[in-house]
């Protein structure tokens, strides 16, 4: 928060790749932190970059809340400090959309099945999907089984329909209907 | 008439560029800030509070006044309100009221009705009251198209935004909306709806917050910033009752970025569990959340325990078995004579089951944004009982009602946590002492440690039946530990959270005994999902299926000979219907295959509960190999009355199917040296994924009768049914819960 009006960067962590202190991309965009290296990424991103989107609520990456992808790898960004990001991009929820700003293809399947219950946790499970994604992009139940991120409201189930329906949509096979589908 | 409408009639405004707003107007126009979101109100926020405002193209703005923790009622509460409004439900725009109160002579005066999220309330109270907003909206704009067309209002009829007339017109209500704010509504009221008509309720529809989670736009309380403001975390004694012995924070206040260290006494602010601070604290203030948690681990901190610092469960299970020898404390039921009966009785069977402490682990720790001055308060607060964090607020500040506001962002869960707004004083306080706006995060630790637990018991069972296999005789002792400890409530009523004089099998057994033992344990309590439902379930479902298996009967035959033939029971929030009870139960039987053999190594197990209104039964089929547990099917039957919305009920009872289950198989808190022994995840794991039913199929039955809420519905049912499951894939009958550590020894 840092006595600034909400949701415009403060001035050392806008571009300015001069300037000594930890250059990173988020989303695509150039920044660099001039503050504790010690910083957690999730606390830098809550703070300064006011992108909100990655959750705390373990602090010790047990959970996922706070999933992030750098260099295209989940990452909990809890356990992340700002010096271990020197050069590298990282990825939130907040940059999973289409270059439109339109959901993807897996936010927009959360979206068909309904997947949210409390949705406080589900911005991590986008970023696990998608990670699982990439390695498996059919996967098959034993992949599902694998989600590691925790959900106290018991929306796995239609985390795993959303998953489906992601895969068959990026495969060219979407489904016909916007609706959710039956239980497997 | 609901609390809402006896109060005033609502009001018709013509809002900014000719919109048609609804509402309840205001006594005072003099608050400091506007009650709701400018842009339901358009420029009269002055003087009205709305909940639906229509404008001239044709979006149309509906107000949500309850808090959403994940059960949906952002989305149904609306849907009941554009369904009598006949709204276009894709122009429909959803806004969060915040708290409605104004000043009465020093009281307070609830503007919009029952502002909650707890009990499985919302649903059937907008029921009452809502429909009639959504109704009175509607007759504006049929008849100010009647006028446009000079027909009579009666022949006209409204669909989807749209009024149509006999010979094929149709006006837009948006081209409506200024006209129709120009009419009076009549005295007498506006006819609802018959249910022939309903084109929303029924009909499934996601929630509308989804596309901003799915982005990481959806603001949580706190996502927010004050701009200016300070971060506080709080280092907080372990005891639930203790004090500082020692405090250093010299290291603390060398962090960069610390700004203030200031200590939170719970003796200061005197006050009932809920509304004070749950335990002293050493707050650390900070210019972003990094320095705070930094600046705490450099407190060096002692405390000690005023009483209680030896307190164990270990020996608090020892308590309860002692106590369970004599009387109870309280004989809650007392039904014909269950001694003599116990004694004539062709076969006797006890059991004894135990329900441990469980924490509620909202994803959303507990947090609150809270901005105070000596001119006003104003709370971005994740909670469940707004109305009781403003009588906190108003106790703090001392300022008028028109002076807080409290908004209510959506909540990353709450299961009952937030129905006790402990933090949200400790917010205040904060804001107060640090004279700028507070933005107060709880670690997980914290959350973990500082909880107001789910009761932890042990029933004590004992059943008579006759010859023919009928209860005759049943006893239920409880010893718990009542959530109502420390809550103002005298001792002789502490068994009333514990145990329901009505539950199951209450009124279909002769002679029948309820007793409940008192334990004493120096740890917080609070409402956990449907509270005591869940535990006391656990007990009795898994029991009558013991009783079946004792005297070689069909579990679900039992039931049904219990439950039917259908009559209605008083309860305590109603009546009971037990013909509804056994077709929730038959039907889930029949989903899951009762009757017919299960794959080898296989076992199905039926429970069903009654709880807020609505009926459930759960049927699930598991095996256990190797001491691992698999879901095979997990069937989910419900009776909620009239269903508003088919897939948040859906999610509804999904969700709290799982969570039963996670919390049956593998949650505890224990506490030993006074201090509970969980800190996080690791040792509190919550069940992930591959553990748990891959689906849970929902069936609900139909019926036409006044909804009831699913949040918590889907709970109590789920454990007794695993268990009894269990049992009938292994032959070994789980009595303790969490079942995970019995299950790994199995084979």
């Amino acid at each position: 928060m840092a006595q600034l009006p909400p949701h415009v960067p403060p001035a050392h962590i806008t571009p300015q790749p001069k300037r000594s202190g930890i250059h990173l991309h988020v989303n695509g965009k150039p920044y660099l932190h001039a503050g504790d290296p010690d910083m957690p990424l999730l606390w830098w991103l809550h703070d300064y970059l006011q992108l909100t989107g990655t959750k705390y609520a373990c602090g010790i990456g047990a959970c996922g809340a706070c999933s992030v992808l750098i260099d295209g790898e989940p990452a909990h960004a809890c356990l992340t400090p700002m010096q271990t990001l020197q050069g590298r991009k990282v990825i939130t929820v907040e940059g999973l959309a289409q270059a439109d700003g339109s959901p993807s293809a897996l936010q927009q399947a959360w979206i068909d099945e309904d997947a949210i219950l409390c949705g406080y946790c589900q911005t991590g499970q986008l970023i696990a999907a998608h990670a699982l994604l990439q390695r498996h992009p059919q996967p098959s139940e034993a992949d599902l089984d694998s989600l590691p991120n925790l959900c106290r409201c018991g929306s796995y189930p239609r985390i795993r329909k959303a998953l489906q329906r992601a895969a068959r949509s990026k495969a060219g096979k979407p489904d016909a209907s916007d609706m959710p589908g039956k239980p497997a | 008439m609901s609390e809402m409408d006896r109060r005033r009639f609502l009001k018709v405004m013509l809002g900014a560029g000719g919109a048609l707003i609804v509402g309840i107007p205001l006594r005072a126009a003099h608050a400091a800030t506007p009650p709701v979101p400018l842009a339901l109100l358009g420029d009269s926020w002055t003087r009205l509070s709305a909940f639906v405002s229509i404008e001239p193209n044709g979006r149309t703005l509906i107000g949500a006044r309850a808090p959403d923790t994940g059960q949906g009622v952002r989305t149904a509460l609306p849907r009941i309100i554009a369904d009598e409004l006949d709204a276009d439900w894709t122009r429909v725009e959803v806004l969060a009221l915040p708290l409605g109160v104004e000043d009465d002579n020093g009281k307070p005066r609830w503007l919009y009705g029952p502002q909650h999220a707890g009990g499985s309330r919302n649903i059937p109270e907008a029921w009452q009251d809502l429909r009639s907003i959504g109704a009175a909206a509607r007759w504006l704009l049929r008849n100010a198209a009647a006028q446009r067309w000079n027909l009579p209002a009666d022949r006209l009829t409204t669909r989807a935004g749209w009024v149509l007339s006999p010979d094929g017109r149709r006006l837009d209500y948006g081209e409506l909306a200024a006209a129709a704010a120009q009419l009076q509504l009549p005295d007498a009221g506006v006819a609802l709806k018959s249910a022939s008509d309903y084109r929303l309720i029924g009909q499934p529809a996601r929630d509308v917050d989804a596309r901003a989670i799915v982005s990481g736009r959806q603001a949580y309380a706190f996502d927010q910033t004050w701009g200016d403001g300070y971060v506080a975390v709080i280092a907080r004694c372990p005891y639930a009752e203790g004090e500082l012995e020692h405090l250093d924070d010299s290291k603390a206040r060398a962090v960069a970025g610390v700004e203030k260290i200031i200590p939170i006494s719970v003796r200061e602010a005197a006050g009932l569990i809920g509304e004070v601070p749950l335990a002293p604290g050493i707050a650390v203030l900070a210019r972003d959340t990094w320095a705070a948690l930094k600046g705490r681990t450099q407190l060096a901190l002692r405390w000690r325990a005023r009483h209680g610092g030896d307190a164990s469960t270990d020996a608090l299970a020892q308590q309860a078995a002692t106590l369970l020898k004599g009387t109870p404390t309280t004989q809650v039921r007392n039904d014909g004579d269950f001694a003599k009966a116990f004694k004539a009785a062709a076969h006797r069977i006890k059991a004894e089951y135990h329900v441990p402490f469980v924490a509620h682990a909202t994803m959303e720790p507990m947090n609150c944004m809270a901005l105070v001055t000596s001119a006003r308060a104003h709370l971005i607060a994740p909670t469940q009982s707004p109305r009781r964090a403003f009588e906190i607020v108003r106790k703090l500040t001392r300022l008028d009602a028109g002076s807080i506001l409290i908004e209510m962002p959506r909540i990353g869960g709450g299961y009952g946590r937030r129905l006790d707004d402990d933090y949200i004083a400790e917010a205040v306080l904060l804001a107060q002492a640090a004279g700028k706006p507070i933005k107060l995060l709880w670690m997980r630790e914290d959350d973990m440690t500082h909880d107001v637990y789910r009761p932890f018991g042990v029933h004590r069972l004992a059943a008579g039946t006759d010859r023919k296999g009928r209860i005759a005789a049943w006893q239920h002792h409880l010893a718990s530990t009542s959530r109502l400890w420390h809550r103002g409530v005298p001792s002789d009523q502490l068994w009333t959270s514990e145990m329901q004089p009505d539950a199951l099998p209450a009124g279909l057994v002769p002679n029948l005994q309820l007793g409940w033992y008192a334990l004493d344990f120096p740890l917080w309590r609070g409402a956990w999902r449907a509270p005591s439902h869940d535990s006391n379930t656990f007990a009795i479902e898994s029991f009558l299926d013991e009783i079946a298996h004792a005297t070689h009967q069909d579990p679900l035959k039992l039931r049904l000979a219990l439950l039917q033939p259908a009559r209605p029971l008083p309860v305590q929030d109603g009546t009971f219907d037990s013909g509804r009870l056994a077709a929730v139960l038959k039907q889930a039987a029949d989903s899951i295959g009762w009757g017919q053999r299960p794959p080898a190594g296989h076992g199905r197990g039926l429970a069903c509960a009654y709880s807020a209104g609505g009926y459930c039964a759960h049927a699930f089929e598991v095996s256990v190999q190797s001491g691992k547990l698999h879901f095979h099917r997990a069937v989910a039957v419900v009776d909620v009355g009239r269903v508003v919305n088919p897939l948040g009920l859906d999610a509804q009872i999904m969700g709290g199917t799982l969570d039963a289950l996670s919390t049956a198989l593998k949650l505890e808190i224990t506490v030993k040296d006074g201090q509970v022994q969980q800190q996080n995840f690791p040792e509190y794991p919550i069940a992930r994924m591959r553990e748990l039913p891959r689906a849970v199929e929902v069936i609900s039955i139909a019926s036409t009768t006044a909804p009831v809420g699913a949040e918590d519905l889907g709970v109590p049912s789920a454990a007794p049914a695993l268990a009894n499951a269990i049992f009938a894939a292994t032959g070994k009958r789980l009595r303790h819960m969490p079942f995970a550590a019995q299950l790994a020894h199995m084979d």
